[in-house]
């Protein structure tokens, strides 16, 4: 098992380092900062300081260099937006709104997914199996912005039950959140559905039955145990669409997170703070998935005793 | 009476005609069929609600902030959802397929390097990627583009490497081995038509992806640049004003239900028809 999850670290590190080649690159083809960090009627003289100061006349592999080990204590610079603050602590300060939204439509996708798509499996072909089925493809065809204004319409706007955007109390967090979790519903309800259907089917239910196991028992310890590996491997890429879903959704109910700094971040060209929010985004998706790793390590003893 | 027709039965009716008249004529003809010009603006009739809400059937789904017929434009912005999707999946699914069979019929560390690539792109947010591209070079066209083609091309390497793996170690590939054929010629001539079947689906499930995906990025203003009456722009438009004028997001938003659905029903039939291991996909 310690093999299995040193090999996966490898290969988490392996991309992250990919990662910072490629928001490397792409922060050098921005432009040059000296234009945006500097007023128009700068001297030359000024230029070259600034120039030599940040290291830009220096060989582009030692900036690259320089780039990592400066991003490996968290050091991107200072913003260029936010005055007097550096890009890692703007974008720390969100980080927390974007944690709690994103939190909140994970367990709404999982509170509401699993016994959805456990319900559809058993009572095939019932009214729950349709509920899921629709659930399923209107998640898959809703573009979670809309979904997002037609909520706030029906809900903020016509109904007056919630707020229509901005940061506050549960209350903000709701029409956001459930936007958000409407796609990961659809995703996980599918899987978990699928997953049980086949476990349903096999050999061990039919003898826990047959030696009269209550049906109880038999759908939540005996099936649901075994099925619970496939929607467990989906949660590193749920973490990672949640994060790219903040981006969107943060933005459509004005939620000063992560992902609605980054759009701000990019219409203000403070490239540090854009390259600060990747970076970060990255290390999550790529923790979130090394953590199902671990996870699927501890549940399936076939990878446990490898 | 379906049954008696198999191709009608295999081939649902309701998603196709669904798209014809959302997405496909309006692609083409919009400039026929749309009552008004998308782009002309008229200072007398603006915000106008749609017919039934006290509009008339001059403007049937109401006008925007500057007096643009909403009818008008979502049928221009069909072009953009139909561009864009088939441009970035034709150019996704040639970049993926033919890396996914160099990794697949290569194997050692050209299929390690392959892989690992497709990984990465997954683990990068794919929003985040055009943020930063628009950042550089603002939004375009072609960056809609490039992101599309970066989100999809490894869900066609992976299954084109998967099958080609399966593939080569098949008698006839052996026999057409034996039989002097180069490398290049098996992996086209023999390799490539057995996997036809999976990128057609593969392309196709795409689709209602692709379209989300260039309407998202048009919504945040780092897709299609204005004054394009594209989709998301189109929502876009309307979120300022959704207190009082619901029409201008609810429409263009509808239209992208409406064809991605239509799309995803036709995908599964044509999956189950043309490739029905693909299901776990």
């Amino acid at each position: 098992m310690l093999k299995f999850l040193a090999h996966r670290l490898i290969h988490a590190l392996i991309s992250l380092l990919v990662i910072t080649v490629i928001v490397f690159s792409l922060s050098h083809l921005s432009g040059n900062p000296i234009d945006a960090m500097l007023p128009d009627d700068a001297t030359p003289q000024q230029i070259e300081d600034l120039t030599r100061h940040l290291g830009l006349d220096r060989p582009i592999l030692v900036q690259y260099l320089t780039f990592l080990q400066n991003a490996a204590v968290g050091d991107f610079g200072d913003s260029l937006k936010w005055k007097g603050q550096t890009a890692a602590q703007v974008v720390l300060e969100r980080m927390p709104a974007t944690l709690q939204l994103g939190g909140l439509a994970l367990l709404i996708s999982v509170v509401v997914a699993i016994p959805l798509g456990v319900l559809a499996a058993v009572y095939k072909n019932t009214i729950f199996d349709a509920t899921a089925t629709v659930i399923a493809l209107l998640g898959q065809s809703l573009p979670a912005f809309w979904l997002g204004i037609v909520l706030m319409w029906i809900f903020a706007v016509t109904l007056g039950w919630l707020p229509t955007s901005g940061h506050g109390g549960l209350s903000h967090m709701i029409l956001p959140a459930i936007s958000m979790a409407w796609f990961q519903i659809s995703a996980l309800t599918r899987l978990t559905r699928s997953a049980m259907l086949e476990v349903l089917d096999a050999e061990y239910i039919k003898l826990a039955r047959v030696k009269g196991v209550r049906e109880q028992q038999v759908i939540w310890k005996h099936a649901f145990r075994n099925a619970a590996i496939v929607p467990i491997t989906y949660f590193g890429v749920l973490a990672g669409s949640l994060l790219t879903g903040s981006v969107v959704i943060e933005t459509v109910f004005n939620w000063p997170g992560t992902g609605w700094l980054a759009i701000t971040a990019i219409q203000g060209r403070d490239f540090p703070v854009v390259q600060t929010v990747v970076l970060f985004f990255a290390v999550l998706f790529l923790l979130a998935n090394f953590v199902v790793d671990v996870l699927y390590a501890l549940i399936d003893p076939r990878i446990r005793n490898a | 009476m379906f049954n008696r027709i198999p191709f009608l039965r295999r081939f649902p009716v309701i998603p196709v005609a669904i798209l014809l008249v959302v997405l496909i004529i309006p692609a083409f003809f919009a400039t026929w069929i749309a009552p008004h010009d998308p782009y002309t603006s008229n200072l007398r009739a603006r915000l106008v609600p749609p017919v039934g809400f006290g509009g008339s059937w001059d403007y049937p789904l109401g006008t925007d902030r500057l007096g643009r017929c909403m009818l008008s434009r979502i049928l221009h912005g069909a072009k953009y959802a139909l561009g864009i999707s088939m441009i970035g999946i034709v150019l996704g699914a040639v970049v993926g397929t033919v890396l996914g069979l160099i990794s697949g019929y290569l194997r050692g560390w050209v299929d390690v390097f392959i892989m690992r690539l497709v990984d990465i792109t997954f683990a990068l947010p794919s929003i985040l990627l055009a943020l930063a591209l628009a950042a550089i070079s603002g939004p375009s066209f072609s960056l809609v583009v490039i992101v599309v083609v970066f989100v999809i091309w490894g869900f066609f390497a992976r299954q084109v490497r998967a099958e080609t793996l399966s593939m080569r170690e098949r008698d006839f590939v052996a026999k057409a081995r034996v039989a002097g054929a180069s490398d290049t010629r098996i992996v086209l001539k023999y390799i490539l038509p057995n996997i036809a079947n999976t990128i057609i689906v593969l392309a196709t499930l795409q689709i209602g992806v692709v379209i989300i995906l260039e309407a998202s990025l048009s919504f945040l203003g780092i897709g299609i640049p204005r004054p394009a009456p594209a989709w998301g722009l189109l929502v876009a438009d309307g979120r300022q004003l959704i207190v009082s004028n619901w029409w201008i997001s609810l429409f263009p938003g509808l239209a992208i239900l409406l064809t991605v659905l239509s799309v995803n029903l036709l995908g599964d039939r044509l999956r189950d028809w043309l490739d029905p291991k693909l299901r776990q996909v």
